[in-house]
């Protein structure tokens, strides 16, 4: 049953690459629900489906069984150019490595996806540089990625991962390549953003950037095995609850 | 824990009463090492035993004030000067746990670990929630300071926790493929499949 606060629900996803006996099943019968409102990380091994689940989740990849859907449409249901669209306006990917075109600008770079989608230069570059603004970065809108720190870099990748709107915001290590103290500031960004309504997801393998999430799911072998949930703030303020 | 010292080191500050020396204590810490007032009278009592303080008559509501002695202060100089003692490391209920779940017939030691990971990971998400939603992080205060690093301190411990789970898993998973090996001789015990979940699964 799907809600209409779930902005994000994989069900019964099973991931097969390659076919035969090298066929490997990166993920299998993977339920998965993101909620707006909601940040969820996702830990497990290198190895362990996380980037397949991500992928499958903003339609860059198809499931070999099971369905993903994002506010309410089955991905598998729409055609490429519904998919691409849905893909610019109403989710958005930060990746590791930023993946920013060097040749643009902050601000350009932030811009693209809604021009893409059609919307007038002038229009998505003010929007950009709102988004830019809302990242703590709007003083930085003419700059080059060359010319940015890795953090600053991420900041705009992220800008643009929820520029117009966008209601889900997937993150696969998107602190993986910075110091502690950026990832942190990264983290709060991302927070942020949920708790302004958007449902994210992020993949991590370190335990205490996945503590930013409101649940966080283990993933063995293409499996879910277990899952945390939310607990009250002031647990700890009761003593020898926590321990 | 020690009490004692703490006790000290806060009335290096100023003369204080039982309750007053609890509150400060808290102040800095949180909540994370509750201290009844009861133990707070006695440590007291122990203290001025010992001469590291004396009574300082009572207030106008009657509570009994303790200020520190000189012997006080040079013992609380000492304790900063001194690392805490690591030559006999704490003795740890998790390592001994799956020391023994790996050595004991019959416990699926996957399960013991993932079920700690995921309640370390909830006391590491409410310690996180604690630190975005509690007083303002290292403002000028310096109780605020201090309770933030404590903070910090649990988070850090709940961290590298987590990371010694992962990293016994991965021994235990490796450790079943190489006997699995041994017992297929031939079989090349690298690079081939995956290993299977270790137990945590279904
Ligand atoms: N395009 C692909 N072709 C073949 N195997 C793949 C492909 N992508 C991922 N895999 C395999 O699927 C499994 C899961 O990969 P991935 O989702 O990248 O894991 P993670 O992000 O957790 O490290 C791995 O065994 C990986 O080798
Ligand atoms: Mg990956």
């Amino acid at each position: 049953m799907t809600r209409s606060t779930d902005v994000l629900q994989l069900t019964g996803v099973t991931r097969v690459h390659g076919e035969g006996a090298t066929a490997v099943r990166a993920l299998h019968s993977v339920s998965f629900i993101a909620s707006a409102g909601e940040l969820v990380a996702v830990m497990g091994p290198s190895g362990s489906g996380k980037s397949t689940l991500l992928t499958l989740a903003g339609g860059l990849d198809t499931p070999t069984e099971g369905t993903v859907a994002v506010e309410g449409r089955d991905l598998g249901s729409l055609r490429q150019a519904e998919l691409a669209r849905m893909r610019r306006t109403s989710i958005g990917y930060v990746f590791q490595d930023f993946n920013l075109i060097p040749a643009l600008t902050a601000a350009e770079n932030v811009a693209m996806p809604l021009e893409l989608d059609g919307a007038r230069t002038r229009k998505a570059r003010d929007a950009a540089r709102t988004a830019l603004e809302e990242v703590g970065i709007g003083d930085l809108a003419d700059r080059f990625p060359d010319q940015m720190s890795g953090g600053q870099q991420q900041r705009v990748a992220i800008a643009r991962a929820v520029v117009g709107e966008r209601r889900l915001i997937l993150a696969d290590e998107p602190t993986g390549a910075l110091d502690t103290e950026t990832g942190e500031e990264i983290l709060r960004l991302l927070r942020a953003r949920c708790d302004a309504g958007a449902a994210g997801v992020l993949v991590t393998h370190e335990a205490r950037h996945a503590a930013w999430a409101d649940r966080v799911v283990f993933l063995r072998d293409g499996v879910v095995v277990d899952e945390t949930g939310s607990s009250p703030v002031d647990a700890l303020l009761e003593p020898g609850l926590t321990r | 824990m020690s009490v004692k010292q703490a006790l000290l080191a806060l009335l290096e500050q100023e003369p204080m009463y039982g309750y007053q020396l609890r509150a400060e204590f808290e102040q800095r810490t949180g909540a994370t090492w509750p201290l009844n007032v009861g133990q707070v009278y006695t440590t007291l009592t122990r203290l001025e035993r010992d001469g590291l303080v004396a009574g300082a008559g009572s207030d106008d509501e009657g509570h009994v004030v303790y200020r520190i002695t000189d012997t006080g202060r040079a013992e609380v100089a000492t304790w900063f000067t001194t690392p805490v003692n690591r030559t006999q490391p704490p003795r740890d209920e998790l390592a001994i746990k799956l020391a023994l779940a790996v050595t004991v017939p019959g416990v699926d030691v996957g399960t013991v670990i993932q079920q700690q990971r995921s309640a370390t990971m909830a006391a590491l998400q409410d310690y996180t929630r604690l630190k975005r939603s509690g007083r303002a992080p290292a403002s000028s205060d310096g109780a605020d300071l201090a309770w933030t690093l404590v903070l910090d301190s649990l988070v850090f411990a709940a961290e590298a926790e987590i990371r010694w789970l992962d990293h016994c898993e991965a021994r235990v998973r490796r450790a079943a493929v190489e006997r699995a090996a041994q017992q297929r001789p031939g079989t090349p015990s690298e690079g081939a499949a995956a290993p299977r979940p270790s137990g945590a699964t279904s």
